[in-house]
């Protein structure tokens, strides 16, 4: 709560900035009308029409906020006109996404650290595979899956997200399977526990604050897996799609409502990740 | 069917190869075994898809893809050159440089540090490249766009990294260039700058991705007739899958080598943080 005046100051600085700059920006086009209609415009009529334009330059944060609403209640949330139904569409991928990533990423973790071949074959290629931009991936990507016989566009979009959610959590989990220590790992040798049961008891529980914490890494990773894999893809559900939609056929309100929508589908997601690693955190006694 | 079965036998070889390889803890082997892992896919894949006969429209084999690579090297090239010397690289370079200056300018605030902290955070982690077709809209269909989104993309990650890394050198050190006299330009210059280095280039390698992936991105809302995004849609549209994997090796050489150029800067500045240290 210490940070709740700075931050809402920030807040309202770049609220101010944004206004400013829709009004700078959007006045050339204000100007320009009113010399072709040969009438003069005041200060006054200035500001109102540079606030309410259909196609602004940059779109003034109450249009925004306004162009969100009507598309969230303004609409039947089966409409395809619904911000609902797009945000659905895009976070149903992201959640399969990853869904798709954590397994993949466990999964690869647990090889790894049992594994030496499996740590140096593969570990160096999963830092490489994300140095390799996605979006040049995605066309194949639903190429592939389209001649695998999937319909749709869910699987490709999550498995987008996962290619994009997984190196996260893989990295975590190996830090947190390998973090006991020697004596830890000593003591249970001289219990005469199996590889099995050191993994279950002593691996995997001191592993979880690691896991928890790359979470949040993941599902903002995933979201941005799901919206860029709507780009590329020809796909017209989802707020990626709603994006390339408004950009193409000069709506540029819609364009700007779903970023908003897609921020604060993003905002959301990661305030339940964060509330999840808390209760974790606390039941596992890294914080009190 | 010979040809999977001949792809399985040389999965089984390579694998039980790295296996010994790794046990014997040969220094080598650190390099030799991803490389021969690397090889065994590339040699797999060529096989089945030989092997099941797969179209070439679906997926073509590696070696086809490597004759369309070496066949439109000049296509490759200007389009190189277009998306990620002109759109990702000068936006890096704007991007990155704006963070660390607006890190330094932030940090002799508390209270702008407080207050700005939290939302960077928070920008850093929201789908920005989501502002790449309003970034085609002001700045028109060449590379400017690009690089405003590469900008818009790289600045908040780098920003939080700068501002944690300004603040990473101890009470002690700082007490000690009081103690020296020295004015905060000094202190910053010769403490505070070197001490914050792992920090900038961690984030300067979060950024190098995010670079490549949104001048690729912008290029789906506009574009003009070059550049790697344009030339992967176009691609699709006409089948030519091999020149699509052609791009993608492109990208992949290109994401891979900013991102090892940067880490090789990296281990020449910071040669003195644990990390980098060399392991015995």
């Amino acid at each position: 709560m210490r940070n709740a005046l700075p931050v809402l100051s920030v807040v309202a600085a770049i609220l101010v900035i944004w206004y400013l700059a829709a009004f700078w920006m959007n006045a050339a086009w204000v100007r320009d009308q009113a010399a072709r209609a040969d009438r003069h415009t005041g200060f006054a009529e200035l500001v109102t029409e540079t606030m309410t334009q259909d196609r602004p330059v940059v779109a003034a944060p109450h249009q925004v906020v306004m162009a969100l609403w009507k598309g969230v209640f303004g609409h039947k949330i089966t409409s395809k006109r619904s911000f609902v139904y797009h945000g659905w569409v895009t976070l149903e991928a992201t959640l399969w996404g990853f869904a798709l990533g954590i397994v993949i990423g466990v999964g690869l973790a647990v090889i790894i650290v049992h594994s030496r071949a499996v740590d140096m074959s593969v570990m160096p290629w999963a830092v490489i595979s994300q140095t390799v931009p996605i979006v040049a991936l995605a066309p194949m990507i639903v190429v592939l899956s389209n001649a695998v016989g999937i319909e749709g566009r869910l699987v490709p979009k999550a498995i987008i997200s996962a290619y994009l959610s997984f190196f996260p959590v893989l990295v975590s989990m190996v830090s947190g399977l390998r973090a006991p220590h020697p004596m830890q790992l000593d003591l249970l040798k001289t219990y005469g526990a199996s590889r099995t049961q050191v993994f279950w008891k002593l691996r995997l529980p001191s592993s979880l604050p690691y896991f928890f914490a790359s979470l949040k890494v993941a599902i903002a990773a995933s979201l941005i897996g799901a919206i860029v894999g709507e780009l590329p893809t020809g796909a017209i559900d989802g707020l990626g799609a709603r994006m390339l939609i408004g950009s193409q056929f000069g709506q540029p309100l819609i364009m700007w409502a779903a970023l908003f929508a897609a921020t604060i589908l993003a905002g959301a997601l990661i305030l339940v990740v964060g509330v999840i690693q808390r209760a974790a955190d606390r039941r596992m006694g890294v914080t009190r | 069917m010979t040809l999977v079965v001949l792809a399985i036998v040389i999965w089984l070889a390579a694998w039980y190869a790295n296996v010994r390889l790794a046990r014997s803890g040969a220094p080598a082997a650190r390099y030799v075994v991803p490389i021969i892992f690397g090889l065994t896919l590339l040699v797999m894949w060529e096989l089945i898809v030989r092997g099941l006969a797969v179209s070439p429209v679906i997926l073509p084999t590696p070696t086809a893809i490597a004759a369309r690579f070496a066949a439109s090297l000049g296509t490759l090239w200007v389009d190189f050159v277009q998306t990620v010397l002109k759109g990702a690289l000068s936006g890096y370079a704007m991007g990155c440089g704006a963070a660390v200056l607006a890190a330094i300018v932030i940090d002799r605030s508390p209270f702008l540090t407080r207050g700005l902290l939290p939302v960077g955070n928070f920008v850093a982690a929201l789908p920005i490249v989501g502002v790449a077709p309003i970034m085609v809209m002001w700045f028109g269909f060449d590379w400017q766009s690009k690089a405003a989104v590469v900008v818009a993309m790289v600045f908040f990650p780098m920003l939080v990294n700068t501002v944690a890394g300004l603040k990473a050198s101890d009470a002690m050190q700082r007490d000690l260039m009081r103690t020296y006299a020295a004015s905060y330009g000094q202190t910053l210059l010769k403490l505070r700058l070197p001490a914050a280095m792992p920090f900038i280039f961690n984030g300067l390698k979060i950024a190098t991705t995010l670079a490549l992936i949104g001048a690729i991105v912008a290029e789906f809302f506009g574009s003009p007739t070059m550049g790697m995004g344009f030339r992967i849609s176009t691609s699709v549209g006409q089948l030519a899958i091999d020149m699509v994997w052609a791009e993608i090796v492109v990208a992949a050489l290109a994401g891979s080598a900013f991102y090892g150029g940067v880490t090789a800067i990296e281990k020449a500045v910071t040669f003195w943080h644990p990390s980098q240290r060399r392991r015995i």
